[in-house]
């Protein structure tokens, strides 16, 4: 009697393919294809849209744009003081149109659009990487979406379904809270584990393993004995994802 | 084209991969991306074609009309292109948004066939002055990943390579009056010779280098692409400059070389596989009936792959067949092989996700 299912000639039928879901008598099926619905406390990742008086618009692969207001971000400096006229002329400064930023998410609006946050170091504006887009359904919910992959890579798994690789960060940069990003060349050893890891978790999407940092390094190990641009080839594809399958259900067991 | 929005940094970390030969999905600057070619796809065309380039989809049908000839030129037929940017394949392409790029598509493909090499249009000619044929060859793209010409160009030597023009017979009575008939045999029919046929290679500048096959991304970084089309002998027929930025005339130069001797070696595997594809003939499954499933499936995410179904169908007779589905669609067809006199009792036996 839930969201995705309806009665047909006294018989309860799924309009959508997914997951059941069950709680007591209420059985819902939740869709793999959709899109993000947003939960309060979810880390996703955006993209700026627009720029508008004291808020920006965030793109989140959700039905709404999300919001972004001047009073969720970090100042400059971590200041902590009321946003002036100045600070409000200076958001472009900041963010731009086409930026990306990661964010948590704060409430969410009467009709379904999220109010995102930043106002953590972890957050803020991402400098150089990747951006890998997946369905929002196969992101496993955990307790951090931050990890720093042994491989030499550091990933955040958006439960909006938008992955951002990007390379480890030396200590000296921790400090600077997102406003400073770097375009300094990254070595090419970096950027080779940064196109396995993309590929890696294309074919994972493909497959709809679901997400998370043990499965994508699994994939990632995997996959090491071919060469990075065979990884989406379908047989080779097929391969890995066997192994990595295998490997998990290992792991669990 | 559907365009992606790229940040800043996103853009500086490209530029560098480019510069250091190591593209976002580890490809080199010349490498293109896994391509899928399937011909004979469209059952009332003449010859048709899709292909799959990275999530590039492109279908082109090929219909052979009788009609005259070019004031001109008497003795050829000709070949009408039309490229329809389907609404499916971009927002943007919504309502008449994709007819200026279907425009331009179009306009390149005339410029890029029209030498006297590329197809032998004098086999077209079927009476001179008075009667030929004309190629009406149908570009439909489904969904759009960049790459658009180069993949329209391989499916259209495809679809070209696919296509079975029927023989005619003229024949002339007492007063003079020519009539044209069609051989009742379905399979007596003529083929064009492909082997001239160029393909499109776009080259687009990043930074300081070029890449082939750039991908939505890379094109968001490049302000100026080279499109050439090459033939296998390395004879060039058509050079486009498009976008925005300028190039200087070495790194034309550079790139026309490299163009060159890419869409060189794309030519002999294409026709290798073509041929071998054909070769398979009867062994491929051919599409006779439709069978509804109603809606309703419910499957475990865990076990579902990339929304494809795949069933093994099994009836009396034949061994199974395996067809696959895409199971994101509300109604799901479920096409069969099926002789013509029999009513073949299919159950669906297994299901593999």
């Amino acid at each position: 009697m839930g969201h995705g299912t309806y009665m047909d000639e006294d018989r309860l039928t799924a309009s959508v393919a997914g997951e059941v879901e069950r709680v007591n008598k209420l059985i819902c099926v939740r869709p793999l294809k959709t899109r993000y619905n947003g939960e309060v406390g979810d880390v996703v990742i955006g993209r700026i849209t627009e720029v508008q008086q004291k808020r920006w618009k965030v793109e989140t692969n959700s039905r709404l744009d999300s919001v972004l207001l001047l009073s969720s971000v970090n100042l400059p400096g971590g200041e902590l003081r009321r946003r002036s006229a100045q600070d409000e002329l200076a958001m472009r400064d900041y963010l731009q149109e086409g930026d990306l930023i990661s964010a948590e998410v704060q409430s969410i609006f009467s009709d379904g659009a999220l109010s995102l946050h930043t106002r953590s170091l972890k957050y803020g504006k991402l400098g150089q990487g990747v951006l890998v887009l997946v369905s929002p359904s196969i992101v496993k919910r955990q307790k951090t979406h931050f990890h720093n992959l042994p491989c030499g890579a550091s990933i955040i798994l958006g439960n909006n379904g938008y992955v951002w690789l990007y390379p480890t960060p030396g200590h000296q940069d921790e400090e600077a809270g997102g406003y400073y990003t770097s375009m300094e060349p990254v070595s090419l050893s970096d950027r080779e584990v940064i196109s396995r890891l993309r590929n890696c978790l294309l074919a994972l999407a493909a497959h709809k393993v679901l997400l998370y940092d043990t499965s994508v390094l699994y994939c990632y190990e995997a996959s090491l004995t071919h060469q990075i641009k065979d990884i989406l080839k379908p047989e080779i594809m097929e391969e890995i994802i066997l192994e990595t399958r295998q490997r998990l259900v290992e792991h669990e067991g | 084209m559907a365009a992606v929005q790229v940040s800043e940094a996103e853009k500086v970390y490209i530029m560098h991969g480019v510069r250091d030969d190591l593209r976002l999905d580890g490809r080199g600057c010349e490498d293109y991306r896994h391509m899928e070619i399937e011909t004979d796809v469209v059952s009332n065309t003449d010859g048709s074609a899709k292909i799959s380039l990275g999530h590039t989809d492109v279908l082109v049908g090929v219909k052979a009309e009788i009609g005259k000839p070019k004031a001109m030129v008497p003795d050829e037929g000709y070949l009408e292109f039309f490229v329809d940017c389907s609404a499916n394949a971009t927002p943007e392409f919504e309502g008449r948004g994709g007819e200026e790029l279907g425009v331009e598509l179009s306009n390149t493909l005339y410029k890029v066939f029209n030498n006297r090499q590329s197809v032998d249009l004098r086999s077209l000619c079927i009476c001179p002055g008075e009667n030929c044929w004309v190629l009406y060859v149908d570009v439909l793209l489904l969904q759009c990943d960049g790459n658009l010409f180069d993949a329209i160009s391989i499916a259209i030597k495809a679809a070209l390579f696919n296509t079975r023009i029927p023989k005619v017979h003229i024949s002339e009575d007492e007063e003079g009056v020519k009539e044209i008939e069609l051989s009742d045999d379905p399979y007596d029919c003529m083929r064009l010779n492909v082997e001239n046929v160029p393909c499109i290679v776009t080259l687009c500048k990043i930074g300081h280098r070029h890449v082939v096959d750039a991908t939505l991304q890379e094109k968001a970084c490049s302000v100026a692409s080279l499109l050439i089309s090459v033939t296998h002998r390395g004879t060039v027929t058509c050079v486009r400059k498009m976008g925005g930025g300028s190039l200087d005339p070495e790194s034309i130069f550079e790139m026309t070389e490299a163009g060159k001797r890419v869409g060189k070696a794309l030519h002999a595997p294409l026709m290798e596989l073509l041929q071998k594809e054909e070769s398979l003939g009867k062994k491929r499954q051919k599409v006779l009936y439709l069978f509804f499933i109603f809606p309703g499936m419910v499957l475990s995410s865990h076990q579902c792959p990339a929304g494809r179904l795949v069933c093994h169908v099994s009836s009396e007779e034949d061994p199974p067949a395996a067809v696959s589905l895409d199971i994101f669609h509300p109604i799901i067809a479920l096409l069969l092989p099926v002789d013509e006199d029999q009513t073949q009792q299919v159950l669906i036996t297994a299901v593999f996700l």
